[in-house]
């Protein structure tokens, strides 16, 4: 009997690692349609279509907040999760692959881009742009990946817990009110060894498939956190009497109704300006790279279309399923684990507690495979070969040096993320930091846009509006990460009840335009290269 | 009116639609209502899930009559190595 039940607790362990060992064959699968060329390597020879480049754009946008964290976010703060990032970022992502996605697939297509370096060195014709980009970009992405790779190790901790109580124990928890009780995450794989486990899967099918391994992989990882989102919300609402008896427990308990609507729970500024937070996408280096891959300007088609819909499919059950748990378990639970605790608590399904637990992996591993490829061919195409002669390195060569660059990424981002594991605090701060990447990336939107649409935007201006943005974001990060904050100030640092990147944004976009309009424009020759030369093209 | 000239205005039509839903994003009048529609969806949610569906279709319209056709061609036309140098070189020549 005991027997039994204890290879009934391993079910969701044997689920998750069906799934991991699918991804190792997906690998082998892609590897062996590698074509051995650097641009196969790195752009898939520019050969995906509509349905792959959906499915792949919206797995790299989608990390895995868009489960936990979106059901987390609606049970300490309401339905108004919902509107602040999903049906924003549905309105912008599409407005940004549409407007900037289709010229940048174009240009690098016409002229041969891997980066988004090799494309602004080239469009302001300066070499020390490019320097000047790359770390930002490195240093932007990094902590990004921290969080991914932390969060999959905890997430693993968490699933498995109790399932190895003799080789992992936990030292008991002391509650406040003086009472001990064991940790609830005793018996669980340790975070080193889940983030390792993750870590060495994106590496295997990153390492011998490239980006058409990453592609393969996000299609299918896309499909599993969508699926099991969707049955694990008709499992709990079943379990809860039904949908309107779960939400109707949500309108009579005291506490949580006022998750129902918005009211007191976010400010109205900070709503309208979570606008810029999506913009992000726009110089996401992962993202520009995906979107050279696709086969024609055509394959974008699905993308635009689809995309906001497919936010709302991931989005809507895990906001329900938020301020559901806010009636079930009260409203002081740790945010971040109401997925799990609605999943354990009332499914009672080895199978089902595993597929979630493989849906929220997958999310998360479907943004770290693109963002590992992506630093690969960034320091291989910006650093290594970049200014030598061409025939000075064979592509056989260029592949092999960005693997050794992909191995060391993954190596380094390992050993930085068990080293901020290490501290409860210092973790904390690699998620605060996640979060201001993101913004890092939004304020710098308006470089991009204008490189496309503005023929005028100068090399100057270009600068201007890099060192404007690190300055602007640097005071706004020190006033939030690194200063002391007064005793009950809010956690989100807001400015003027708006979100810190409308300021930022707006400094970096006055920056580009000012210096611009008062310098030298770019010689046409240099600038008519990057502008499609029609009258049908509205942009120009 | 010929094609081009209808297409011409759709285009337009397509990015007021855009700046129109920018706007409608704010549904200030939805802010305090715990309304549920059907039952069980809080009506600030089935709106902005609503509204979701209407940017898909927003696009959709995009695409159709604000499609840049041309980009195309534009791409391919030039014949590139994809070594990310083509540029490099066409500068220094």
């Amino acid at each position: 009997m005991t027997a039994v039940l204890a290879a009934e607790s391993l079910v969701p362990l044997y689920v998750i690692a069906g799934y991991l060992a699918l991804l190792v064959g997906l690998g082998l699968v892609t590897a062996k349609l590698f074509k051995g060329t650097s641009a196969d390597y790195f752009v898939v020879s520019r050969s995906i279509g509509p349905f792959l480049l959906l499915m792949s754009v919206f797995g790299t946008t989608m990390t895995g907040f868009a489960l936990v964290g979106s059901t987390g976010k609606a049970y300490e703060s309401g339905i108004g999760v919902y509107g602040m990032l999903a049906s924003w970022s549905g309105l912008v992502h599409s407005m940004v692959f549409f407007l900037i996605g289709i010229r940048l697939w174009a240009i690098g297509k016409r002229y041969g881009y891997m980066t988004q370096c090799a494309y602004f060195r080239d469009r302001f014709d300066s070499n020390a742009f490019g320097y000047l980009l790359f770390p930002i970009l490195v240093l932007l992405l990094i902590p990004y990946l921290l969080v991914g790779v932390i969060a999959a190790g905890k997430f693993l901790q968490a699933t498995t817990s109790g399932m190895f109580p003799e080789s992992f124990p936990m030292p008991d928890v002391h509650l406040p009110n003086g009472k001990v009780i064991p940790s609830p995450l005793a018996g669980g794989l340790p975070p080193w060894l889940g983030a390792g486990v993750i870590c060495f899967i994106v590496l295997f099918y990153v390492f011998f498939g490239g980006l058409r391994g990453a592609v393969w992989a996000n299609t299918m990882q896309t499909i599993v956190f969508m699926v099991t989102g969707i049955i694990a919300f008709y499992t709990i609402s079943n379990k809860l009497g039904g949908l309107s008896a779960a939400s109707e427990l949500v309108a009579s308990s005291e506490q949580a109704a006022p998750r129902l609507a918005r009211g007191d729970q976010m400010g109205q500024l900070q709503f309208m300006s979570y606008f810029f937070v999506p913009l992000s996408v726009g110089m996401f280096p992962h993202l520009f790279q995906h979107w050279l891959t696709a086969k024609s300007a055509k394959s974008f088609r699905l993308t635009v279309v689809a995309h906001p819909i497919f936010i709302a499919i991931v989005w809507v059950p895990c906001i329900l399923i938020g301020i559901w748990a806010a009636a079930h378990f009260g409203i002081h639970g740790k945010p971040n684990t109401m997925l799990g605790r609605m999943v354990g608590s009332l499914v009672h399904d080895p199978v089902l507690s595993g597929l979630v637990g493989a849906g929220v992996l997958a999310a998360i591993m479907s943004s770290l495979d693109s963002q590992f490829m992506c630093l690969g061919t960034m320091f291989t195409t910006d650093v290594v070969t970049h200014g030598k002669r061409k025939d000075k390195f064979t592509d056989k060569q260029k592949i092999l040096i960005s693997r050794l660059f992909i191995l060391g990424i993954v190596l380094t981002t390992y050993l930085l993320a068990l080293y901020m594991m290490s501290d409860a605090k210092r973790q904390e701060s690699v998620f605060d930091l996640g979060v201001w990447c993101f913004s890092g990336f939004a304020a710098l939107f308006p470089l991009v846009f204008a490189s496309v649409y503005w023929r005028r935007v100068t090399r100057a201006g270009a600068f201007a509006c890099i060192i404007v943005t690190a300055i602007v974001w640097s005071v706004f990060f020190y006033r939030d990460i690194l200063a002391v904050k007064p005793e009950g100030s809010e956690d989100e640092a807001l400015v003027l009840g708006m979100m810190p990147v409308t300021f930022i944004f707006l400094a970096s976009a006055v920056s580009l335009v000012v210096v611009s309009l008062l310098t030298k424009p770019l010689p046409a020759e240099t600038v008519d290269k990057f502008f499609i030369d029609s009258s049908a093209d509205a942009g120009q | 009116m010929s094609g081009s000239t209808s297409n011409s205005a759709m285009r337009y039509v397509v990015w007021f639609l855009v700046v129109l839903m920018i706007v409608l994003h704010h549904d200030f009048w939805f802010w305090d209502d715990r309304t549920l529609v059907f039952g069980f969806m809080p009506i600030g949610l089935a709106y902005h899930a609503a509204y979701s569906i209407a940017v898909g279709v927003l696009w959709l319209l995009a695409v159709k009559f604000a499609w840049p056709s041309h980009i195309e061609e534009w791409a391919d036309e030039f014949e590139t190595t994809d070594s990310g140098d083509a540029a490099d070189s066409e500068r220094a020549h």
